[in-house]
């Protein structure tokens, strides 16, 4: 691993300047990871007087809990469409900004700031706006003939906890689509222009292709997103409901461990969301070591 | 601009006013919401004009709360936040700057290590390990104290990763010219290093302030006592209410000065914000 | 004041890559010393052993009669000036001078006596109060210099300083260096892979290739006496003809008697190597022009002889009217032949007829 060509020689001084952070890193997750680790092998009795090792049987109780297959499922979905949703609209957003002079740099302050927004106040805003009784959304669904309600209709709640996550993701994309573009040379542009291409064909064989290792990044980030970050959209909003049609991954550890305080279940499915987290990762960091050759 | 196709240009502009219409709109409401009365919500639809209580609601809910929400006023919970955010922010950027400065500027043993056990943590977010943390924190007494609330999570690996990034790309001949000019390590890092990475400094503040003010499910899990809520965990308890419709105009004025100070961060600081979050992406 | 002895001195990486292969050199006192080779050579690691910043994996290195081996940069009293300059970006030109003074504990009024004089000397006084990022090349590289000059140093060591100016300016830099060098009676240690450079500047020059010194002296006898093929082929621009006498046998040139058996190599400086017949006892090559490039006062013929690999380089005063095709004869005077011993590559003298 690179260091500078030349290096202090203090012995004590480099282990003082790491001290803070290993401390931390070591208290507060590499001890409790552990601990998740070892207790998704034991089980409790029902008044936590004994504790048992009961080896993989965590796991397979988990995999065979239609629950936790719902809620895998539930939240595969959830976390492709907000991707989609999210990444579609920040690409068009950054190609028309991309195109602007003038207004570029207002258009991007308009359109950055709810990243700054936190996902359950994300969340709050939209059902404030889908709310079935004074909200603005379902009273215009209603002339059309639609009956909105995201605490019956199992659709219905999937699609306001999508909207509430890709809004607040927007500005994230958006900030390094434009990015991307602003990085492609103008050269490239001019000579698809000379060979006869215009903006609507350039855009579709010179750009996107250019822009693919943003996107494929973007991908990746908005699942991790979509997965993990979006805990207080879904507490804000649903709470998991209806019928558990949106009771995603980090929700229902949450819930299970920490309002069901079943201990076993709770640590296996942690340990499940780190190897996912893990692979994402490394899938990220490949592609980062990738770009790097370029 | 190969070509000037006003067309096109139209097209963009249009998608753009769309966009940010989108991208406004639910705030708009909130913050339209927050300026009627209790009553204006009986009607059947949300009021899509402002209304005259603002001043009275935000006041009420700054300095009085809502008692039935069993929150305290939003005066006390976003002092709490502030100084979440801040000792969040100011805290992994002191102990990132000082890892990456050895790792970077120094050959130890276990040095690999050390960057490993500090990498991982990317790999380990709070929400895949809430309740062993929960219970580390309850053992340390951690529970409902600002300490609790910050010091779990001012580890960081991005931050790390940030600077020995820059630290690279430093010349390797500056150090070595105030080697020969006679400062030792912390010599250069005070005098050089520090005021080189002030711009890195202030771009990571902004990004690590907004990751501080919006943590959610750590206050939640941590703090059972009123006078350690923080504002976005507060407003969930204001809306919160089993048995009748939410007091809208009350919770949208919270839901508004909630999102108001990272907001602020980031339109005033957007350049800051725009190269913290770039970078710490690399 | 103080001289530099450095006694077989080596450098091996962690990786076991042997930078410098045992190397005895003596800087005396005062003087400028320029290693010059090949990137790669060890040059620049050698320089940086003197300076602190690489460790010495066995030897010695004495600044001014004290082995240095284990003190820091700091404490050798040394002063070192960059390719890169190396200035403090956020420190105006002021503080970067006077930082290494204050980091010894200079004292204030002193440290303002040493930047005005080093300043005026340099003629940076108006720049003192601003950021190297706004001074032109040629300016910070002054700086980068005056940082030097301020510390009143033992030695000064140069890494390539002079690199990343532009051909112009580096030729008046380089006078500029010599200058300040001659007036402070400093000891200093200058590396470039520039022969150019190398020739103009040193007092000695000491010529390296792969961690070794391959030969030092002083640059003209340098120049005038490569004692190796490398060293003939490094110093000088267009480089020494090297012909194999092979070559020269097989198209039939009279080689005096005196040549040593054991010669492989032939080498021709091309200003030795002249059109018409001169006096002295001399070899003839029938060869014919390849190539001219007119450089103003001089011009450069570019000869093919049959059977030669590589054209031999003439350089010949004033504008030379050939055309490509036109016959020549080419003469070298035998006391101007260099002779290099076939398995070694190093020099052997011409047996001069008593």
């Amino acid at each position: 691993m690179q260091t500078k060509r030349t290096t202090f020689t203090n012995r004590g001084l480099p282990y003082a300047l790491v001290l803070p952070q290993l401390a931390i890193t070591a208290i507060f997750f590499l001890w409790p990871a552990g601990q998740a680790f070892y207790q998704s092998f034991l089980r409790q009795d029902a008044f936590g007087f004994r504790t048992t090792f009961v080896w993989l049987d965590n796991y397979e109780r988990l995999f065979a809990d239609p629950s936790y297959l719902n809620s895998l499922w539930v939240t595969a979905i959830f976390a492709i469409s907000t991707t989609v949703v999210s990444i579609g609209l920040a690409l068009a957003l950054a190609a028309a900004v991309d195109r602007m002079i003038r207004s570029a740099r207002a258009y991007t302050t308009l359109l950055v700031w709810p990243y700054a927004v936190a996902p359950v106040v994300a969340g709050i805003l939209w059902w404030f706006m889908f709310n079935p009784t004074i909200g603005i959304l379902p009273y215009i669904l209603d002339q059309f003939g639609y009956d909105w309600n995201h605490s019956l209709s199992r659709l219905d709640a999937m699609v306001l906890i999508v909207l509430a996550a890709s809004w607040k993701q927007i500005s994230y994309n958006f900030l390094f689509f434009l990015a991307g573009l602003q990085s492609i040379p103008h050269s490239l542009t001019e000579a698809a222009a000379i060979d006869g291409a215009g903006p609507v064909k350039r855009f579709f064989t010179i750009i996107l292709p250019l822009l693919s290792p943003t996107t494929f990044f973007l991908m990746v980030v908005n699942v991790v997103y979509a997965m993990f970050d979006t805990f207080g959209i879904v507490h804000g909003t649903t709470e998991g409901g209806p019928a558990q049609s949106t009771n995603i991954l980090v929700y229902k550890v949450y819930n299970d461990g920490f309002i069901g305080l079943n201990l076993g279940s709770s640590a296996a499915q942690s340990v499940v969301l780190m190897s996912i987290v893990v692979t994402l990762t490394v899938i990220q960091f490949r592609y980062i070591e990738r770009r790097v050759e370029y | 601009m190969v070509e000037n196709r006003p067309f096109l240009t139209f097209l963009s502009h249009l998608v753009l006013i769309a966009g940010v219409f989108v991208v406004a709109f639910p705030v708009y409401l909130a913050f339209i919401a927050s300026t009627h009365g209790p009553t204006d919500f009986l009607s059947g639809l949300i009021p899509l004009l402002p209304g005259p209580h603002m001043i009275e609601n935000y006041s009420t809910m700054l300095t009085e709360g809502v008692s039935t929400g069993g929150a305290p006023p939003l005066g006390t919970m976003m002092w709490n936040s502030l100084i979440m955010a801040l000792t969040i922010a100011i805290g992994k950027i002191a102990i990132s700057i000082l890892s990456a400065f050895a790792i970077v500027y120094f050959r130890f043993p276990f040095r690999q290590t050390v960057f490993w056990a500090i990498f991982i943590t990317l790999m380990l977010p709070v929400e895949v390990r809430i309740l062993p943390t929960f219970e580390v924190v309850a053992n340390l007494k951690m529970l409902n104290s600002y300490a609790g609330l910050t010091i779990p999570l001012i580890a960081s690996a991005t931050a790390t990763f940030l600077f020995r990034q820059f630290f690279l790309t430093v010349p390797d001949e500056l150090m070595e010219a105030a080697r020969v000019d006679g400062a030792g390590a912390l010599k250069f890092f005070r005098d050089i290093l520090l005021p080189l990475s002030l711009t890195n400094i202030a771009a990571l503040f902004v990004i690590l302030f907004i990751y501080g003010w919006n943590q959610y499910l750590w206050p939640l899990l941590i703090t059972t006592d009123a006078d350690y809520y923080t504002i976005v965990m507060g407003i969930k308890r204001l809306a919160d209410v089993t048995d009748a419709e939410p007091k809208w105009n009350l919770v949208m004025s919270a839901t508004v000065l909630a999102m108001l100070p990272p907001v602020l961060v980031v339109i005033f600081m957007q350049r800051l914000f725009v190269k913290g979050l770039v970078e710490t992406e690399k | 004041m103080a001289g530099i002895e450095i006694k077989n001195v080596r450098k091996t990486y962690a990786g076991g890559v042997e930078a410098i292969k045992g190397i005895d050199l003596t800087i005396p006192d005062g003087k400028l010393v320029v290693l010059v080779g090949p990137s790669g050579c060890g040059k620049s690691t050698l320089l940086r052993m003197i300076a602190g910043l690489e460790t010495i994996t066995d030897g010695t290195i004495e600044i001014g009669d004290k082995v240095v081996n284990k003190l820091e940069p700091a404490e050798r009293d040394i002063a070192m000036v960059f390719q890169n300059y190396a200035l403090y970006p956020h420190m105006s030109v002021r503080g970067n001078l006077a930082y290494g003074l204050k980091n010894r504990g200079t004292p204030k009024v002193e440290i303002a006596e040493r930047i005005e004089e080093a300043a005026r000397i340099l003629e940076i006084t108006p720049f003192l109060d601003r950021k190297p990022r706004q001074l032109s090349g040629g300016q910070r590289q002054r700086v980068a210099m005056g940082r030097a000059i301020v510390r009143q140093p033992k030695a000064f060591l140069f890494d390539e300083p002079l690199s990343n100016l532009d051909a112009k300016l580096r030729g008046h830099m380089r006078v500029e260096i010599r200058r300040l060098q001659r007036t402070f009676k400093t000891t200093a240690v200058y590396v470039t892979h520039d022969q150019l450079e190398a020739m103009t500047l040193a007092d000695k020059l000491v010529v390296m290739n792969a961690g070794r010194i391959e030969q030092m002296g002083k640059p003209l006898d340098v120049y005038a006496n490569p004692q190796s093929l490398f060293v003939a082929a490094f110093m000088g621009s267009p480089g020494m003809n090297l012909i194999a006498v092979g070559e020269l046998q097989a198209l039939g040139v009279g080689l005096p008697d005196a040549i040593p058996a054991s010669t492989g190599t032939l080498g021709l400086r091309p200003e030795d190597v002249t059109l018409e017949a001169p006096a002295e006892p001399h070899i003839v090559i029938d060869a014919s022009l390849d190539a001219v490039e007119l450089v103003g006062s001089e011009s450069l013929v570019y000869a093919r002889a049959q059977g030669i690999e590589k054209d031999i380089v003439v350089r010949t005063p004033g504008i030379h009217p050939g055309e490509p095709g036109d016959a020549l004869t080419l003469h070298v005077a035998h006391s101007a032949l260099h002779c290099f011993e076939q398995t070694t590559g190093r020099k052997v003298e011409i047996q001069r007829a008593a």
